[in-house]
Protein backbone atom coordinates (compact mmCIF):
# COMPACT_ATOMS: atom_id res chain seq x y z
CA UNK A 1 0.00 0.00 0.00
CA UNK A 2 1.51 3.30 -1.04
CA UNK A 3 1.45 6.59 0.82
CA UNK A 4 -1.16 7.95 -1.61
CA UNK A 5 -3.49 5.06 -0.79
CA UNK A 6 -3.09 5.72 2.94
CA UNK A 7 -3.86 9.40 2.39
CA UNK A 8 -6.99 8.53 0.38
CA UNK A 9 -8.24 6.08 2.99
CA UNK A 10 -7.67 8.57 5.82
CA UNK A 11 -9.37 11.46 4.02
CA UNK A 12 -12.34 9.47 2.70
CA UNK A 13 -12.75 7.76 6.08
CA UNK A 14 -12.83 11.15 7.80
CA UNK A 15 -15.35 12.36 5.19
CA UNK A 16 -17.60 9.36 5.81
CA UNK A 17 -17.38 10.07 9.55
CA UNK A 18 -18.63 13.62 9.03
CA UNK A 19 -21.48 12.33 6.84
CA UNK A 20 -22.40 9.88 9.61
CA UNK A 21 -22.22 12.61 12.25
CA UNK A 22 -24.33 14.93 10.08
CA UNK A 23 -26.95 12.23 9.58
CA UNK A 24 -27.11 11.42 13.29
CA UNK A 25 -27.52 15.13 13.99
CA UNK A 26 -30.27 15.41 11.37
CA UNK A 27 -32.15 12.57 13.02
CA UNK A 28 -31.50 13.43 16.68
CA UNK A 29 -31.32 17.24 17.03
CA UNK A 30 -34.46 18.78 18.53
CA UNK A 31 -35.21 21.75 16.24
CA UNK A 32 -34.96 22.68 12.55
CA UNK A 33 -32.10 25.19 12.88
CA UNK A 34 -29.86 22.73 14.78
CA UNK A 35 -30.66 20.03 12.22
CA UNK A 36 -29.59 22.43 9.44
CA UNK A 37 -26.36 23.06 11.35
CA UNK A 38 -25.72 19.29 11.46
CA UNK A 39 -26.36 18.95 7.73
CA UNK A 40 -23.80 21.61 6.81
CA UNK A 41 -21.08 19.46 8.41
CA UNK A 42 -21.86 16.64 5.97
CA UNK A 43 -22.01 19.03 3.00
CA UNK A 44 -18.86 21.05 3.65
CA UNK A 45 -16.45 18.83 5.53
CA UNK A 46 -17.79 15.40 4.60
CA UNK A 47 -17.89 15.94 0.85
CA UNK A 48 -14.79 18.15 0.99
CA UNK A 49 -12.71 15.41 2.63
CA UNK A 50 -14.04 12.74 0.26
CA UNK A 51 -13.11 14.93 -2.74
CA UNK A 52 -9.69 15.54 -1.16
CA UNK A 53 -9.19 11.79 -0.82
CA UNK A 54 -10.23 11.17 -4.42
CA UNK A 55 -8.07 13.96 -5.92
CA UNK A 56 -4.80 11.93 -6.09
CA UNK A 57 -6.71 9.10 -7.79
CA UNK A 58 -8.11 11.31 -10.60
CA UNK A 59 -7.14 10.16 -14.09
CA UNK A 60 -6.24 13.64 -15.37
CA UNK A 61 -5.98 17.22 -14.14
CA UNK A 62 -9.34 17.86 -15.87
CA UNK A 63 -11.00 15.06 -13.87
CA UNK A 64 -9.50 16.50 -10.66
CA UNK A 65 -10.86 19.91 -11.61
CA UNK A 66 -14.31 18.39 -12.18
CA UNK A 67 -14.22 16.86 -8.68
CA UNK A 68 -13.39 20.26 -7.20
CA UNK A 69 -16.14 21.89 -9.29
CA UNK A 70 -18.70 19.38 -7.97
CA UNK A 71 -17.64 20.16 -4.41
CA UNK A 72 -17.92 23.91 -5.05
CA UNK A 73 -21.38 23.53 -6.65
CA UNK A 74 -22.64 21.44 -3.72
CA UNK A 75 -21.27 24.12 -1.35
CA UNK A 76 -23.18 26.80 -3.25
CA UNK A 77 -26.42 24.82 -3.36
CA UNK A 78 -26.12 23.68 0.26
CA UNK A 79 -25.42 27.17 1.62
CA UNK A 80 -28.31 28.67 -0.37
CA UNK A 81 -30.81 25.99 0.62
CA UNK A 82 -29.78 26.24 4.28
CA UNK A 83 -30.36 30.03 4.13
CA UNK A 84 -33.78 29.57 2.50
CA UNK A 85 -34.91 26.85 4.92
CA UNK A 86 -33.61 28.86 7.90
CA UNK A 87 -35.48 31.95 6.72
CA UNK A 88 -38.68 29.94 6.21
CA UNK A 89 -38.36 28.50 9.73
CA UNK A 90 -37.89 31.98 11.24
CA UNK A 91 -40.80 33.43 9.29
CA UNK A 92 -43.05 30.61 10.45
CA UNK A 93 -42.06 31.43 14.03
CA UNK A 94 -41.90 27.80 15.13
CA UNK A 95 -38.53 26.11 15.17
CA UNK A 96 -40.12 22.66 15.40
CA UNK B 1 -20.24 -11.53 -1.32
CA UNK B 2 -18.11 -8.64 -2.48
CA UNK B 3 -18.43 -5.09 -1.18
CA UNK B 4 -20.07 -3.93 -4.44
CA UNK B 5 -22.70 -6.67 -4.25
CA UNK B 6 -23.50 -5.68 -0.69
CA UNK B 7 -23.80 -2.04 -1.78
CA UNK B 8 -26.13 -3.04 -4.64
CA UNK B 9 -28.41 -5.00 -2.33
CA UNK B 10 -28.42 -2.12 0.14
CA UNK B 11 -29.28 0.29 -2.68
CA UNK B 12 -32.16 -1.94 -3.82
CA UNK B 13 -33.57 -2.06 -0.27
CA UNK B 14 -33.22 1.71 0.00
CA UNK B 15 -35.17 2.17 -3.28
CA UNK B 16 -37.97 -0.07 -1.95
CA UNK B 17 -38.03 1.71 1.40
CA UNK B 18 -38.20 5.20 -0.15
CA UNK B 19 -40.91 4.01 -2.57
CA UNK B 20 -42.99 2.67 0.32
CA UNK B 21 -42.38 5.86 2.32
CA UNK B 22 -43.53 7.96 -0.67
CA UNK B 23 -46.76 5.95 -0.97
CA UNK B 24 -47.60 6.15 2.74
CA UNK B 25 -46.46 9.77 3.20
CA UNK B 26 -49.10 12.07 4.63
CA UNK B 27 -49.56 15.12 2.46
CA UNK B 28 -48.58 15.89 -1.13
CA UNK B 29 -45.45 17.88 -0.27
CA UNK B 30 -43.86 15.06 1.74
CA UNK B 31 -44.74 12.56 -0.99
CA UNK B 32 -43.09 14.82 -3.59
CA UNK B 33 -39.89 15.05 -1.55
CA UNK B 34 -39.94 11.25 -1.30
CA UNK B 35 -40.43 10.98 -5.05
CA UNK B 36 -37.42 13.23 -5.75
CA UNK B 37 -35.22 11.16 -3.43
CA UNK B 38 -36.55 8.01 -5.11
CA UNK B 39 -35.55 9.42 -8.53
CA UNK B 40 -32.03 10.26 -7.32
CA UNK B 41 -31.62 6.74 -5.90
CA UNK B 42 -32.86 5.29 -9.19
CA UNK B 43 -30.20 7.24 -11.08
CA UNK B 44 -27.61 5.59 -8.80
CA UNK B 45 -29.16 2.22 -9.75
CA UNK B 46 -28.81 3.11 -13.45
CA UNK B 47 -25.13 3.99 -12.89
CA UNK B 48 -24.62 0.57 -11.26
CA UNK B 49 -26.23 -0.96 -14.39
CA UNK B 50 -23.65 1.02 -16.47
CA UNK B 51 -26.43 3.06 -18.14
CA UNK B 52 -24.97 6.52 -17.50
CA UNK B 53 -27.18 8.16 -20.18
CA UNK B 54 -30.33 6.89 -18.46
CA UNK B 55 -28.96 7.93 -15.06
CA UNK B 56 -28.41 11.50 -16.31
CA UNK B 57 -31.93 11.65 -17.77
CA UNK B 58 -33.48 10.20 -14.61
CA UNK B 59 -31.69 12.74 -12.41
CA UNK B 60 -32.39 15.74 -14.68
CA UNK B 61 -35.93 15.06 -15.92
CA UNK B 62 -37.33 12.20 -13.81
CA UNK B 63 -36.23 13.65 -10.50
CA UNK B 64 -35.40 17.32 -11.15
CA UNK B 65 -37.94 18.84 -13.53
CA UNK B 66 -40.78 16.46 -12.59
CA UNK B 67 -40.05 17.19 -8.92
CA UNK B 68 -40.42 20.95 -9.52
CA UNK B 69 -43.67 20.33 -11.46
CA UNK B 70 -45.06 18.17 -8.63
CA UNK B 71 -44.06 20.67 -5.92
CA UNK B 72 -45.84 23.39 -7.90
CA UNK B 73 -48.93 21.18 -8.17
CA UNK B 74 -48.78 20.30 -4.45
CA UNK B 75 -48.57 24.01 -3.55
CA UNK B 76 -51.62 24.77 -5.68
CA UNK B 77 -53.60 21.87 -4.18
CA UNK B 78 -52.71 22.72 -0.58
CA UNK B 79 -56.20 23.89 0.35
CA UNK B 80 -58.07 21.06 -1.36
CA UNK B 81 -55.95 18.21 -0.03
CA UNK B 82 -57.73 17.24 3.21
CA UNK B 83 -61.10 17.19 1.47
CA UNK B 84 -59.84 14.82 -1.23
CA UNK B 85 -58.36 12.41 1.28
CA UNK B 86 -61.67 12.08 3.08
CA UNK B 87 -63.57 11.40 -0.15
CA UNK B 88 -61.63 8.21 -0.91
CA UNK B 89 -63.02 5.82 1.71
CA UNK B 90 -64.98 2.61 1.75
CA UNK B 91 -65.42 0.68 -1.47
CA UNK B 92 -63.53 3.03 -3.86
CA UNK B 93 -60.55 2.81 -1.55
CA UNK B 94 -60.67 -1.00 -1.53
CA UNK B 95 -61.03 -1.12 -5.32
CA UNK B 96 -58.05 1.20 -5.75
CA UNK B 97 -55.97 -1.00 -3.47
CA UNK B 98 -57.02 -4.19 -5.31
CA UNK B 99 -56.23 -2.61 -8.70
CA UNK B 100 -52.77 -1.49 -7.50
CA UNK B 101 -52.02 -4.98 -6.10
CA UNK B 102 -53.12 -6.61 -9.38
CA UNK B 103 -50.89 -4.32 -11.46
CA UNK B 104 -47.94 -4.97 -9.14
CA UNK B 105 -48.56 -8.73 -9.32
CA UNK B 106 -48.79 -8.63 -13.14
CA UNK B 107 -45.51 -6.65 -13.36
CA UNK B 108 -43.82 -9.07 -10.95
CA UNK B 109 -45.05 -12.03 -13.00
CA UNK B 110 -43.68 -10.48 -16.20
CA UNK B 111 -40.28 -9.90 -14.58
CA UNK B 112 -40.17 -13.48 -13.25
CA UNK B 113 -41.10 -14.89 -16.67
CA UNK B 114 -38.25 -13.09 -18.48
CA UNK B 115 -36.28 -15.45 -20.73
CA UNK B 116 -32.83 -16.29 -19.41
CA UNK B 117 -31.17 -14.55 -22.38
CA UNK B 118 -33.34 -11.56 -23.28
CA UNK B 119 -33.74 -10.54 -26.93
CA UNK B 120 -31.26 -7.78 -27.71
CA UNK B 121 -30.58 -5.42 -30.59
CA UNK B 122 -27.32 -4.29 -28.96
CA UNK B 123 -24.98 -6.18 -31.36
CA UNK B 124 -26.69 -4.71 -34.46
CA UNK B 125 -26.69 -1.24 -32.93
CA UNK B 126 -22.94 -1.42 -32.24
CA UNK B 127 -22.26 -2.90 -35.69
CA UNK B 128 -23.85 0.06 -37.52
CA UNK B 129 -22.49 2.72 -35.15
CA UNK B 130 -19.59 3.75 -37.48
CA UNK B 131 -22.10 4.60 -40.25
CA UNK B 132 -23.65 7.29 -38.05
CA UNK B 133 -20.25 8.84 -37.24
CA UNK B 134 -21.23 8.85 -33.55
CA UNK B 135 -19.42 7.26 -30.63
CA UNK B 136 -22.38 7.01 -28.23
CA UNK B 137 -24.77 4.18 -29.18
CA UNK B 138 -27.58 5.73 -27.09
CA UNK B 139 -27.52 8.91 -29.18
CA UNK B 140 -27.43 6.76 -32.34
CA UNK B 141 -30.55 4.90 -31.16
CA UNK B 142 -32.36 8.13 -30.27
CA UNK B 143 -31.58 10.26 -33.31
CA UNK B 144 -30.80 7.69 -36.01
CA UNK B 145 -32.26 4.19 -35.48
CA UNK B 146 -35.56 5.31 -33.97
CA UNK B 147 -35.54 8.94 -35.08
CA UNK B 148 -39.29 8.98 -35.77
CA UNK B 149 -40.13 8.02 -32.15
CA UNK B 150 -37.84 10.70 -30.78
CA UNK B 151 -39.41 13.31 -33.08
CA UNK B 152 -42.89 12.33 -31.85
CA UNK B 153 -41.70 12.57 -28.23
CA UNK B 154 -40.84 16.20 -28.90
CA UNK B 155 -44.32 16.70 -30.39
CA UNK B 156 -45.82 15.29 -27.16
CA UNK B 157 -43.89 17.91 -25.15
CA UNK B 158 -45.31 20.68 -27.36
CA UNK B 159 -48.81 19.23 -26.87
CA UNK B 160 -48.24 19.27 -23.09
CA UNK B 161 -47.47 23.01 -23.26
CA UNK B 162 -50.62 23.57 -25.34
CA UNK B 163 -52.56 21.62 -22.69
CA UNK B 164 -51.15 23.73 -19.84
CA UNK B 165 -51.80 26.99 -21.69
CA UNK B 166 -55.40 26.04 -22.44
CA UNK B 167 -56.10 26.00 -18.68
CA UNK B 168 -55.86 29.82 -18.76
CA UNK B 169 -58.96 31.91 -18.13
CA UNK B 170 -60.21 33.60 -21.30
CA UNK B 171 -59.05 37.08 -20.29
CA UNK B 172 -55.49 35.84 -19.65
CA UNK B 173 -55.17 34.03 -23.01
CA UNK B 174 -51.95 35.13 -24.67
CA UNK B 175 -50.68 36.69 -21.43
CA UNK B 176 -47.62 35.74 -19.43
CA UNK B 177 -47.57 32.91 -16.85
CA UNK B 178 -46.00 33.03 -13.40
CA UNK B 179 -45.00 35.91 -11.19
CA UNK B 180 -43.83 39.24 -12.63
CA UNK B 181 -40.23 40.35 -12.21
CA UNK B 182 -39.64 41.50 -8.63
CA UNK B 183 -38.47 45.02 -7.82
CA UNK B 184 -36.24 43.58 -5.08
CA UNK B 185 -35.73 39.84 -5.64
CA UNK B 186 -35.18 37.57 -2.64
CA UNK B 187 -31.40 38.09 -2.15
CA UNK B 188 -30.36 34.48 -1.37
CA UNK B 189 -32.16 32.94 -4.31
CA UNK B 190 -31.06 35.78 -6.60
CA UNK B 191 -27.43 35.17 -5.62
CA UNK B 192 -27.74 31.45 -6.37
CA UNK B 193 -29.40 32.16 -9.73
CA UNK B 194 -26.75 34.71 -10.71
CA UNK B 195 -23.81 32.45 -9.84
CA UNK B 196 -25.31 29.18 -11.02
CA UNK B 197 -26.96 30.18 -14.31
CA UNK B 198 -23.75 30.98 -16.29
CA UNK B 199 -22.11 27.75 -15.07
CA UNK B 200 -25.25 25.73 -15.76
CA UNK B 201 -25.56 27.07 -19.30
CA UNK B 202 -21.95 26.05 -19.94
CA UNK B 203 -22.51 22.56 -18.46
CA UNK B 204 -25.78 22.13 -20.40
CA UNK B 205 -24.15 22.93 -23.75
CA UNK B 206 -21.17 20.72 -22.85
CA UNK B 207 -23.45 17.75 -22.00
CA UNK B 208 -25.25 18.18 -25.33
CA UNK B 209 -22.00 18.44 -27.26
CA UNK B 210 -20.21 15.43 -25.71
CA UNK B 211 -23.43 13.42 -26.13
CA UNK B 212 -22.34 12.47 -29.64
CA UNK B 213 -19.46 10.35 -28.33
CA UNK B 214 -19.94 9.98 -24.56
CA UNK B 215 -22.87 9.83 -22.13
CA UNK B 216 -24.99 12.94 -22.49
CA UNK B 217 -27.13 14.35 -25.25
CA UNK B 218 -29.93 16.69 -26.21
CA UNK B 219 -32.38 15.64 -23.47
CA UNK B 220 -29.95 15.94 -20.59
CA UNK B 221 -28.30 19.13 -21.87
CA UNK B 222 -31.68 20.70 -22.65
CA UNK B 223 -33.00 19.82 -19.19
CA UNK B 224 -29.99 21.51 -17.52
CA UNK B 225 -30.50 24.65 -19.63
CA UNK B 226 -34.22 24.52 -18.73
CA UNK B 227 -33.33 24.28 -15.03
CA UNK B 228 -31.22 27.44 -15.33
CA UNK B 229 -34.13 29.38 -16.82
CA UNK B 230 -36.47 27.97 -14.14
CA UNK B 231 -34.15 29.06 -11.31
CA UNK B 232 -33.76 32.56 -12.75
CA UNK B 233 -37.56 32.84 -13.02
CA UNK B 234 -37.99 31.44 -9.48
CA UNK B 235 -35.59 34.06 -8.13
CA UNK B 236 -37.82 36.53 -10.01
CA UNK B 237 -34.79 38.11 -11.69
CA UNK B 238 -36.77 37.76 -14.89
CA UNK B 239 -40.37 36.99 -15.72
CA UNK B 240 -41.88 34.41 -18.05
CA UNK B 241 -42.42 35.74 -21.56
CA UNK B 242 -45.89 36.41 -22.90
CA UNK B 243 -47.31 33.17 -24.32
CA UNK B 244 -48.28 34.99 -27.51
CA UNK B 245 -44.64 35.99 -28.19
CA UNK B 246 -43.70 34.77 -31.66
CA UNK B 247 -40.09 33.88 -30.72
CA UNK B 248 -41.33 31.73 -27.85
CA UNK B 249 -43.74 29.77 -30.02
CA UNK B 250 -41.06 29.37 -32.71
CA UNK B 251 -38.56 28.06 -30.11
CA UNK B 252 -41.16 25.61 -28.80
CA UNK B 253 -41.70 23.98 -32.19
CA UNK B 254 -38.15 24.45 -33.58
CA UNK B 255 -36.98 21.00 -32.39
CA UNK B 256 -39.77 18.83 -33.89
CA UNK B 257 -39.95 21.10 -36.97
CA UNK B 258 -36.25 20.85 -37.87
CA UNK B 259 -36.39 17.12 -37.08
CA UNK B 260 -39.35 16.62 -39.42
CA UNK B 261 -37.75 18.69 -42.20
CA UNK B 262 -34.59 16.60 -41.88
CA UNK B 263 -36.66 13.42 -42.00
CA UNK B 264 -38.55 14.47 -45.11
CA UNK B 265 -35.33 15.62 -46.83
CA UNK B 266 -33.98 12.16 -46.07
CA UNK B 267 -36.80 10.73 -48.17
CA UNK B 268 -35.73 12.96 -51.07
CA UNK B 269 -31.92 12.98 -50.83
CA UNK B 270 -30.96 9.81 -48.94
CA UNK B 271 -33.53 7.33 -50.18
CA UNK B 272 -35.69 6.89 -47.09
CA UNK B 273 -37.87 8.74 -44.57
CA UNK B 274 -35.52 9.76 -41.72
CA UNK B 275 -32.50 8.37 -43.60
CA UNK B 276 -29.33 10.46 -43.32
CA UNK B 277 -26.94 10.93 -46.26
CA UNK B 278 -23.98 8.49 -45.93
CA UNK B 279 -20.80 10.09 -44.59
CA UNK B 280 -22.76 13.18 -43.61
CA UNK B 281 -24.89 11.71 -40.84
CA UNK B 282 -23.10 13.19 -37.81
CA UNK B 283 -23.40 16.88 -38.82
CA UNK B 284 -27.09 16.36 -39.65
CA UNK B 285 -27.68 14.63 -36.28
CA UNK B 286 -25.91 17.38 -34.33
CA UNK B 287 -27.86 20.04 -36.28
CA UNK B 288 -31.18 18.37 -35.35
CA UNK B 289 -30.04 17.93 -31.75
CA UNK B 290 -29.11 21.60 -31.40
CA UNK B 291 -32.69 22.63 -32.20
CA UNK B 292 -34.04 19.91 -29.91
CA UNK B 293 -31.93 21.31 -27.07
CA UNK B 294 -33.46 24.73 -27.73
CA UNK B 295 -37.01 23.35 -27.72
CA UNK B 296 -36.49 21.30 -24.55
CA UNK B 297 -34.83 24.26 -22.79
CA UNK B 298 -37.93 26.36 -23.56
CA UNK B 299 -40.66 23.70 -23.17
CA UNK B 300 -39.81 22.51 -19.64
CA UNK B 301 -39.72 26.01 -18.05
CA UNK B 302 -43.02 26.81 -19.77
CA UNK B 303 -44.55 23.65 -18.23
CA UNK B 304 -43.26 24.70 -14.80
CA UNK B 305 -44.45 28.30 -15.24
CA UNK B 306 -48.00 27.02 -15.76
CA UNK B 307 -50.96 28.61 -17.51
CA UNK B 308 -51.01 32.36 -18.29
CA UNK B 309 -52.05 34.33 -15.20
CA UNK B 310 -51.66 37.91 -16.36
CA UNK B 311 -53.61 39.84 -18.96
CA UNK B 312 -51.80 40.20 -22.28
CA UNK B 313 -50.22 43.59 -22.87
CA UNK B 314 -52.35 45.60 -25.28
CA UNK B 315 -50.72 45.83 -28.68
CA UNK B 316 -50.99 49.54 -29.50
CA UNK B 317 -49.68 49.20 -33.04
CA UNK B 318 -52.99 47.75 -34.23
Amino acid sequence: MSLVDLFSIAAIGAGVFFFLAGTVGLLRFPDALSRLHALTKADNLGLGLIVLGLLPRAESPLAAFKLLAIWALVQLAGATTAQLVGRAVRRKGTAA
Amino acid sequence: MSVLQALDIGLAFLVFAVAAWTIFARGAFAATVGYVVYGLLLSLVWIRLFAVDVALTEAAIGSGVTGVLLIGAAARLRGAETEDERSLTGLPRVFTAVLCVLITAALAAVVLLFPEQGPSLAPQSMQHLPETGLGNPVTAVLIAYRAFDTMLEKVVLVLAVVGVWSLAADRYWGGAPGEPRAERPEPTLAFLAQVLAPLGILVGIHIFWVGADEPGGAFQGGAILAAMWIIVMMARLTEAPSTSAFWLRLALIAGPLVFLIAGVSGAIFAGGFFAYPPGFAKPVILFIEAFMVLSIAVTLPMLVAGPPRREPKVDRSR
